[in-house]
């Protein structure tokens, strides 16, 4: 049980660093930077006229769908993580079915694609 | 106490407190920050307990995608804050109801792990041997086959609902064709006018 979590000591310390130097870089210009805030330099700035708008707005539907589809073809390859690792190893019979059971969800998959591509939902306007 | 045992503390406690934070604070987005730290805790703690293949993959599909997902649904929503705090208390008893339903299910799983006595009171997270993501790979996709099928179909479902409720296609707008443009030939695209001199284009 050591043994396996000692094989997670090159991400803790990896997470060390990264922290630290989040923290530094929000930390140290704080620290040094020379500071003389007034009201233009810190007011909103959108470039050659006042800002009219909130940043807060809704926007379009269509980020949502780039979103989902994303999700999707996530899921599908940590799907194929455990497919790649394990057609070697098995026993031969067992390891051709596993590898056309793949291919089969791998080719219900593409049907989705093809549907998606053909509809246009992966052009941008 | 040991390391395991120092980062499990560590971590149980950022996941509850950073899941309390989720519920009770006023701005959405910073909610579904919170959220994703929780998720992180809750990959660490699967981490603990051997199962990396899903403390994996709660990285990459909870925090790479339903996070995102999450951020961009709090975006659309065009986020009234006033509004969004008075159903708290119209809620309330409904909120309740699941919390206790959850307790309920948790005291049951307890309850068994209590009663099972032996050395396998803990399942394992994988065949001695083996890693924990080979172990998965050697029943999914054979013993499991059709539930594995039926998650591919689940996941087509998923890609043509996502196209049908929410594509639009706008008219006139100017799309790219590539196959158009690869396509243009030169005398299709120039047009050669002979003009005289003095007299201009017609």
């Amino acid at each position: 049980m050591t043994d396996y979590l000692a094989n997670y000591l090159p991400i803790l310390i990896f997470f060390g660093i990264a922290a630290a130097m989040g923290v530094g870089f929000i930390l140290i210009p704080w620290l040094i930077a020379p500071k003389s805030p007034d009201s233009e330099k810190v007011s909103a700035y959108e470039c050659g006229f006042n800002a009219f708008d909130d940043a807060r707005m809704k926007f379009d539907v269509r980020f949502y769908l780039v979103s989902i589809l994303f999700i999707i073809f996530d899921l599908e390859i940590a799907f194929l993580f455990p497919w790649a690792l394990t057609l070697t190893g098995a026993g031969h019979e067992q390891a051709v079915f596993a590898l056309w059971s793949g291919l089969a969800f791998l080719g219900v998959l593409t049907i989705g694609l093809i549907y998606e591509w053909r509809k246009g939902a992966l052009d941008w306007e | 106490m040991t390391l395991a045992g120092v980062a499990f503390y560590l971590l149980s406690a950022v996941a509850v407190l950073s899941a309390l934070m989720v519920v009770s604070l006023r701005n959405p987005v910073h909610s579904v920050l919170f959220l994703i730290l929780t998720f992180f805790s809750a990959a660490g703690l699967f981490v603990l307990l051997g199962a990396e293949f899903l403390a994996m993959l709660i990285v990459v599909v909870y925090v790479g995608a339903v996070a995102v997902l999450f951020l961009f649904v709090v975006m659309m929503l065009d986020v009234d804050f006033v509004e969004l705090k008075q159903g708290f208390t119209r809620y309330l008893p409904l909120g309740l109801v699941v919390a206790v339903a959850l307790l309920a299910q948790l005291v049951v799983v307890g309850g068994a792990w209590i009663e099972r006595a032996g050395p396998d009171r803990a399942p394992l997270a994988s065949v001695p041997g083996l890693t924990n993501t080979e172990t998965l790979g050697r029943v999914l996709y054979t013993d499991y086959v059709l539930l594995f099928q039926l998650a591919g179909m689940v996941l087509l479902i998923a890609m043509i609902g996502a196209v049908v409720l929410t594509l639009r296609h706008r008219p006139g707008v100017r799309r790219q064709d590539v196959a158009v443009q690869v396509g243009r030939s030169r005398a299709k695209a120039v047009k050669l006018h002979d003009i005289r001199p003095g007299q201009g284009l017609g």
